[in-house]
């Protein structure tokens, strides 16, 4: 398909052992009973559902977990996220894009499904600019 | 499915560009199982002749121009307003062009919703799709009136009990679908039109998936509204049509303010013309209105009731290929004795529709997963959506095999 991305994203990579290992498995799927900032979001056209736990410390992420439902993309790549993230400063959260996402992931994703792989991070990062801005 | 069923869909096959090798090649080799057709039915050559011949030898405008390309143009667009009148067994002056469904719902709904208030109800089905759904909901918000929503029964069937209790004399608007494109549900709608008529309300019929898919008389189904749009049956997209009885048409406000739906103009006032240009104002979508004459002509040619049984007999091929899936839960009429359309809704039970639509589509099964545009359907079924399969005249057996294939598939990548 001339232009379009499809071919080159290829779906057969979308669900690669990775992703669904982390679907099958989520890491950091917990609750967390001593979160200072927490948040839910919800793709609401896809059905995608993830809130998002964070413990700060001195400026950094000292503890993250997440729990949720919808498709495998935003399931692991949230779970992934929590992995990756843990220990950042919030500054340094602040500046991760979707470039970082498809780099946990493994694969660029195309526009069908970015909503769902970016669900994670835009929850986390809406978490954290929320608690700053009070 | 019989011979004749089968053929049906092997001489239409070759009507449509998209469907052949050609058209496939594009795809890195990936067949092109077109599963999507209650989303938007593939183009015909036919319809995309009588568009281009449009574009190429008489693309002038509608009304008044003293030339022989101008009153070309009038007389087609004016003679795809009486094919489609045709279709519906209704008069053209009955068949109000718009850009879809969801503009005529629109329409209508604008101006029936200013003449309700506090105390007025308008009932619906939970099935409804937001074309209807959100349209009666915010008008009810701005006017005061009440929406009250029909809902299903075990079986996917309308709950023609609840039916009964909500509509009364309360209720000035019935306004349903003829046939649910998230579950394939067929709505009684004799019996409810017998009783939104029993209590004086109008009664709008959704038939954006029934129009060229089964046949439609809206003398003997009673209604007051009719809405489909051209995409869903073989016709271009951005063309579509409310029909109106005439004397409600008659008595309702134009919609839009501008050319042609004017009498007389003067600096104080304006007196409008009659039905249909009193709601076709400005310079309509004149390819697409030939176009959809076009299609008309299509899916008489073909028979509408030959594509019913086709449809029906897809759906029903593909619910017992489907019965045999593991997990699998089908939403929507299952039973043989109950009607249906040609749309199949689905779930594996642990995996996501998106997850499910997207591996089907890297097999080229098209389908599509999601809410299907009638979320709070969804919610009362607790689903995040379905994956929906849709048939098309040229749909055939090897379309339910690779889907039944795809889904087996996708069940072993994402549960292995
Ligand atoms: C039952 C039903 N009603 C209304 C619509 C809206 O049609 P359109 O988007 O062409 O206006 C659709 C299309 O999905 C439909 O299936």
């Amino acid at each position: 398909m001339n232009g379009i991305d499809h071919d080159r994203i290829g779906r057969a990579d979308l669900y690669r052992q990775n992703i669904l290992d982390h679907n099958r498995s989520p890491r950091n799927r917990r609750r967390m009973d001593d979160a200072t900032i927490s948040r839910r979001e919800v793709n609401m056209s896809c059905g995608d559902d993830v809130e998002i736990f964070v413990r700060v410390e001195d400026g950094r992420i000292a503890d993250l977990s997440f729990d949720g439902i919808g498709c495998a993309i935003s399931q692991a790549a949230t779970s992934m996220l929590t992995e990756k993230a843990k220990g950042l400063t919030l500054e340094e959260v602040a500046v991760l894009d979707r470039s970082f996402v498809f780099g946990l992931l493994g694969v660029e994703v195309g526009p069908a499904r970015l909503k769902c792989a970016l669900l994670g991070l835009e929850t986390l990062k809406k978490a954290l600019r929320e608690n700053s801005d009070t | 499915m019989n011979e004749q069923e089968y053929n049906i869909a092997g001489l239409s096959r070759q009507e449509f560009p998209m469907l052949q090798d050609a058209a496939c090649r594009d795809r890195n080799g990936r067949p092109f199982h077109y599963l999507d057709s209650a989303a938007s039915a593939l183009t015909p050559e036919s319809v995309l002749r009588a568009m281009d011949g449009y574009y190429r030898q008489y693309r002038c405008n509608v009304h008044r121009g003293m030339y022989d390309e101008s009153a070309r143009a009038t007389e087609e667009y004016e003679t795809s307003r009486i094919k489609v009148a045709g279709l519906l067994n209704a008069a053209p002056e009955e068949i109000v062009f718009t850009r879809g469904a969801t503009e005529s719902l629109n329409m209508v709904a604008y101006k029936l919703a200013a003449r309700l208030g506090p105390g007025d109800e308008v009932v619906i089905s939970i099935m409804e799709h937001h074309a209807n759904l959100v349209t009666w909901q915010q008008f009810a918000k701005q006017y005061g009136f009440k929406v009250r929503f029909i809902g299903l029964r075990d079986d996917f069937t309308l709950d023609m009990d609840e039916a009964r209790r909500l509509i009364g004399p309360q209720t000035k608007v019935v306004s349903v679908m003829h046939v649910s494109n998230a579950l394939g549900t067929v709505l009684p709608l004799g019996e409810l039109h017998d009783l939104a008529r029993q209590h004086g309300a109008t009664v709008i019929v959704d038939a954006a998936q029934s129009v060229g898919h089964r046949p439609i008389d809206v003398q003997t189904m009673d209604c007051d509204f009719l809405a489909f749009s051209g995409h869903k049956m073989y016709g271009p997209t951005g063309i579509g049509v409310l029909y109106g009885k005439h004397e409600r048409l008659d008595a309702l406000d134009p919609f839009l303010y501008g050319g042609d739906m004017i009498l007389e103009v003067t600096e104080e006032d304006s007196k409008w013309n009659g039905p249909p240009h009193k709601f076709e104002a400005g310079t309509p979508n004149i390819a697409g209105a030939i176009g959809l004459g076009a299609a008309v002509d299509f899916v008489t040619a073909v028979g509408v009731e030959n594509i019913e049984r086709h449809e029906r007999a897809l759906a029903r091929r593909a619910l017992s290929r489907l019965a045999d899936v593991p997990g699998l839960k089908i939403y929507g009429p299952t039973n043989d004795e109950l009607d249906r359309g040609g749309v199949v809704s689905f779930n594996v039970e642990g995996i996501h529709p998106h997850d499910m639509a997207d591996i089907l589509g890297g097999e080229g099964v098209c389908t599509r997963g999601g809410h299907h545009c009638a979320m709070p359907l969804m919610r009362r079924l607790g689903l995040p959506g379905t994956t929906r399969a849709s048939f098309g005249l040229y749909n055939g057996e090897k379309d339910i095999e690779a889907l039944q294939s795809a889904i087996l598939k996708a069940i072993k990548t994402l549960k292995a």
